[in-house]
């Protein structure tokens, strides 16, 4: 028999293995799409738009609607593994439990990165920002908020799954966590759509590091405890 | 895991729950009859005596968790399972007393209920992260699955109260700086400062013995 996968060759073939149910189906992809670009809109008309300038709004706006579809994105995760207790295929796999974490985070990550790379560019347009500064600043910004999102959002996941609240727990557990993310992406992003200098916006911006660093180590050694024993 | 019967952990309500009780009556009291007003803000500042020390209690509660969340991750001993549940509910009833108490101070003091201050922010995350802890106990029904979880969470929260405070800590503040706990002498005159003190300690001792109390009672719907 060949030897078990290391933890990364291991996390790897679990996110493809997300991904390509995904692939196949798109549902999940689609809907959570839809509801962004649904609330990107329907938050234009929550503002009377003469008084306050769209490029104002557009940070806070993409920030909130991005932690909201992530969680609808996240809710799936383990959703699908709790139908016909897939899961217990996976955690008979004989991979580190780690890396069952790393792998449904990493696909989340692409799921989450997929939904913003449609939905940044429809912001710029629909906002008017300026189409190449927006991409090229927000970009990054959100890159670094989906790895703090996408940390947190998986373990809880995996823990709402097996309550009896299901996923109505998730957004309870998982909103305070986003707090630092979305008050640290609206912040730096304001600043950088507004042209001014990145020093800026480095505190801000030293805040979503940490707190990506932080939460990815602590949700990954945390995760096993989440699984039946 | 069974265990082996627990000695009997006593009443719920004993002699220690009334002196606690009556510790904050007397505190009360005193702020209310025996000490000064203060010169600007008059009876409003009576809150003072209420406000902090509950703070200061639901800290000690919620710390309580976080410590306890560690220790049951580590030992696996139901003890501290259940000690981070009593604590978790007391910690959210002070963090309650907080919220009520200070919109009600600042309303007369500073023209608003609610101010967006890192003070206020953090308080009441900590009520929604304590909220959020107790219905996703009374959400799992294997025991020891729910005692895990719920350790899992009493950690990540812990982390997570420092970037809470960072973030809002960039925020401008309203709030005052602490008058007694900061470098330096207490800004405070005697009689407020000894009322105060007695306030810290009269909630401090009642946060312990309804911690105690709720502990008991767990012990007993265990056994």
């Amino acid at each position: 028999m060949a030897n078990p996968p290391g933890l990364f060759t291991a996390a790897w073939i679990i996110a493809r293995k997300d991904l390509a149910v995904e692939l196949r189906t798109r549902s999940a992809f689609l809907s959570v799409l839809v509801f962004t670009l649904l609330a990107i809109a329907t938050f234009f008309f929550a503002w009377d738009a003469t008084a306050v300038a769209s490029i104002d709004l557009a940070p806070g706006v993409l920030w909130v609607t991005f932690t909201f579809a992530g969680l609808m994105g996240l809710q799936r995760s383990f959703g699908m593994e709790a139908q016909d207790r897939a899961i217990d295929a996976l955690l008979l796999a004989p991979v580190e439990r780690e890396a069952i974490y790393l792998g449904k985070a990493l696909a989340n990550l692409v799921f989450v990165g997929a939904v913003l790379a449609i939905a940044l560019p429809a912001l710029a347009i629909l906002y008017n920002l300026p189409l190449l500064v927006a991409i090229t600043a927000l970009g990054p910004v959100a890159a670094l908020a989906a790895i703090g999102l996408v940390a947190v959002g998986t373990l809880f996941s995996s823990m709402a799954v097996n309550t009896r609240l299901a996923e109505l727990l998730l957004p309870m557990l998982s909103l305070p966590f986003f707090v630092p993310i979305v008050m640290a992406s609206s912040q730096v992003s304001t600043r950088l759509l507004a042209g001014r200098p990145l020093e800026e916006a480095m505190p801000w911006l030293k805040i979503l590091i940490a707190f990506d660093l932080v939460f990815v180590v602590a949700c990954t050694l945390a995760f096993p405890y989440t699984l039946e024993e | 895991m069974t265990e082996s019967s627990p000695a009997k952990p006593g009443p719920v309500f004993d002699w220690f729950l009334f002196l606690a009780v009556a510790l904050v009556a007397t505190a009360v009291v005193r702020a209310l009859a025996f000490t000064p007003y203060e010169i600007a803000q008059g009876a409003a500042q009576k809150i003072y005596y209420i406000h902090v020390p509950a703070a200061l209690s639901a800290y000690l509660a919620l710390g309580i968790v976080a410590v306890m969340s560690v220790m049951f991750l580590w030992l696996h001993d139901p003890r501290a399972d259940r000690l981070a549940l009593a604590a978790a509910e007391v910690g959210l009833l002070f963090t309650t007393v907080v919220l009520v108490t200070g919109p009600l101070w600042a309303k007369p003091i500073w023209g608003t209920w609610w101010s967006w201050d890192m003070r206020l922010n953090l308080t009441m995350f900590l009520w929604f992260l304590t909220a959020a802890y107790l219905v996703l106990r009374g959400a799992v029904d294997d025991e020891a699955m729910r005692a895990r979880f719920c350790a899992v969470l009493g950690i990540l929260a812990a982390l997570l109260i420092p970037f809470i405070h960072l973030s809002v800590y960039l925020f401008r503040t309203m709030h005052p700086e602490p008058i007694v706990l900061q470098p330096g002498p207490p800004k405070l005159p005697a009689e407020m400062l000894y009322t105060w003190i007695l306030g810290v300690v009269a909630f401090a001792v009642l946060c312990v013995a309804l911690i105690r109390a709720r502990y008991r009672l767990e012990v007993n719907r265990d056994a």
